[in-house]
């Protein structure tokens, strides 16, 4: 019968439309500002950087390595490196970055700064409303305005971030124990020294704390839990073509 | 000449690259009228300019570049990793076919394996993506044949699925970024893995509804059978792919010839057209969402546990021995495949995307010579085009 297609076709949109006052799962919109859908746990839109601790210029991770300035595919990221060297959240002396600039207008939120940065400092964030009147100031974010607690950080991806402060505590777990062997034994060599020289053992012993710091920055600037090639932080950095 | 002359002048038509051959009807003044590039059936920035014998098409000549971002030359200047977010921009409604794509040619050329259960996400993730892509297709064919909106939004209802599933697993909902050279960038859970099961599961169910609702209207028939006619020679000698090629008739299908990934290990069929028209590439389509979501049960059922990543993969800072690689996938508009050179440094020295979505649109003029302007919209909507891949 000419027709009847139409009529089946019909009949399919009169059970949907007839189902939607019945069938709470046929409902498929939301009134957004009113209504929102919990958001999804892997959701990711623009960096921030990570600080530990309360103040977030003393707690910065980030050590202006550069790798994700370099890896940026469309090169929003802005560094700046000091030229002095300060004490982050765990008290060791690295160097930070002056300025951090993101331009959120050019980021396209591909994560691979995250991917890259060996050093857990930067992370994406979840927050999606950002309009503002400003067209070029207003999205161009300095490092204040990027820098987000790890609580947020644990707030917005839980698991990611639990992994993430697992590893990180492995991490200084093993340099803890490096730093106590170099302690160790520059402390045995404190002990060797008086008896051949038969010099007093305190200033020997206070020789012993410059030696473990020492050995405390070296291992921090070794590549992080980012995996398989990371190499170490430094300008031969597969830039031969530029 | 009356439009019966059309008809035995079609017959004449040989070889791909003849002149066009309709003649006006010798009665009134053609009209050239440039369709585009702000035309709701254009899909993006796409012009047509069409000589007009009243209704009938006289010449038909494609304009694009109007979203040309000089993807191609972007990706010799930055890393091989950093071209991997932009692959996903090329046809923004597949990001992880592109994705897979990439990440093969450059697996090639590096000569890096993957783990298996990185294969079997990889294969996943696609017809997932084939099944997205062919409904919200199907849906856009319609709605620019007049039924504006109903079956684009039961398109968008299995899509929005489908995309959640995306989003849960990869971050983001179209511009996934999840492949890399050597694996997947992350996991799935178990229970995303039993989230995609469920969703799987009522697939069949979406495929039934859209066929329900349109395969034996009248108007769709009408409008669409006879229409658009692509014969296999050309379909072959101009180099088309893809529901495309396989609705003229030719069993060609890449995840069938190169059995690329873990494909051979399914059992699917290929659907082929018979009257290589746009009522066949409409049900092309639709046949084709079977097949995958047949491809996807025996992969959600036989997916092994493991790493996603291979041990020796590196993320960044690799440099490829110089050479060349070429990996192509059926991405769901057809051939994608990516052409890379290497000269031994850390970015390609050349880099070459063979779209599909450009190549099935050279014979845009041939399928719709002769017909009225209206069946123009569908016979362009029937070739199932991205811009962004098109103009790149």
């Amino acid at each position: 019968m000419l027709g009847e297609g139409i009529l089946k076709g019909l009949a399919e949109t009169a059970r949907n439309f007839a189902g939607s006052f019945v069938s709470a799962e046929r409902l498929t919109t939301v009134q957004y500002p009113e209504q929102r859908i919990a958001p999804i746990e892997a959701t990711r839109d623009f960096p921030f950087l990570v600080y530990d601790g309360k103040d977030w210029e003393a707690g910065m991770r980030c050590v202006a390595c550069q790798i994700c300035e370099k890896e940026c595919p469309p090169k929003c990221i802005y560094i700046v490196k000091s030229t002095d060297k300060k004490p982050d959240a765990l008290g060791k002396m690295q160097i930070y970055p002056t300025r951090f600039d993101i331009d959120i207008s050019v980021c396209m939120s591909c994560q691979i700064c995250v991917e890259v940065c060996p050093f857990e400092a930067i992370k994406m964030d979840t927050e999606f409303e950002l309009s503002t009147t400003d067209r070029f100031g207003g999205l161009l974010l300095d490092r204040k305005q990027l820098s987000k607690s790890n609580e947020h950080y644990h707030r917005i991806h839980p698991t990611e971030a639990a992994e993430v402060d697992a590893r990180l505590a492995g991490e200084k777990a093993k340099s803890d124990a490096k730093a106590k062997a170099a302690t160790a034994a520059a402390a045995a060599k404190a002990a060797a020294a008086p008896a051949s020289s038969a010099a007093a053992p305190s200033p020997a012993a206070t020789d012993a704390a410059p030696a473990a710091s020492a050995a405390l920055a070296e291992t921090d600037v070794a590549p992080g839990g980012n995996g398989a090639g990371n190499p170490a932080v430094g300008p031969a950095d597969g830039e031969s073509r530029a | 000449m009356s439009t019966s002359g059309f008809v035995a002048e079609k017959d004449k038509r040989e070889g791909w690259n003849r002149p066009p051959v309709i003649e006006p009807d010798g009665e009134g003044e053609l009209l050239e009228v440039s369709m585009g590039p702000h035309h709701p059936s254009t899909h993006g920035v796409f012009r047509m300019d069409v000589a007009l014998d009243g209704e009938r098409v006289i010449r038909l000549k494609p304009v694009f570049g109007y979203l040309h971002r000089n993807h191609e030359k972007i990706a010799e200047g930055i890393s091989y990793l950093g071209s991997m977010p932009f692959t996903d921009r090329l046809d923004y409604l597949c990001p992880l076919t592109n994705n897979w794509a990439y990440a093969l040619a450059v697996e090639k050329l590096t000569g890096q394996a993957v783990p298996e259960r990185a294969e079997y996400l990889r294969v996943i993730v696609g017809e997932l993506t084939r099944v997205q892509n062919h409904a919200s297709s199907i849906g856009f064919l319609i709605q620019e044949m007049g039924a504006s909106g109903t079956p684009l939004m039961y398109a968008f209802k299995a899509r929005e699925k489908i995309l959640d599933l995306f989003e849960e697993l990869t971050g983001a909902r179209m511009m996934c970024n999840y492949m890399r050279f050597g694996g997947c960038r992350v996991d799935a859970t178990a229970d995303w893995l039993a989230v995609t099961r469920k969703v799987v599961e009522e697939l069949p169910g979406f495929v039934d509804e859209f066929e329900r609702l349109l395969r034996g209207n009248e108007i769709l028939m009408a409008r669409t059978q006879g229409v658009g006619i692509l014969r296999p020679e050309l379909a072959v000698n101009a180099g088309v792919t893809g529901p495309m090629l396989r609705a003229s008739g030719v069993n060609y299908d890449i995840r069938k010839v190169d059995g690329y990934g873990v494909y051979n290990r399914f059992k699917f069929r290929v659907p082929l057209g018979d009257h290589w028209d746009v009522f066949d590439r409409f049900m092309i389509r639709l046949l084709e969402m079977r097949e995958s979501i047949k491809i996807l049960e025996q992969a959600l059922k036989d997916i092994p546990g493991g790493p996603v990543m291979d041990a020796k993969a590196k993320l960044r800072g690799f440099r490829p021995k110089p050479g060349e690689a070429y990996g192509r996938i059926e991405s769901p508009k057809g051939e994608l495949g990516f052409y890379l050179i290497s000269d031994g440094g850390p970015n390609p020295y050349r880099y070459r995307v063979r779209p599909p979505s450009l190549i099935n649109l050279t014979v845009l003029e041939d399928m719709a010579l002769g017909q009225n302007v209206a069946d123009v919209v569908l016979i362009f909507g029937s070739v199932d085009i991205i811009l962004g891949e098109v103009d790149r």
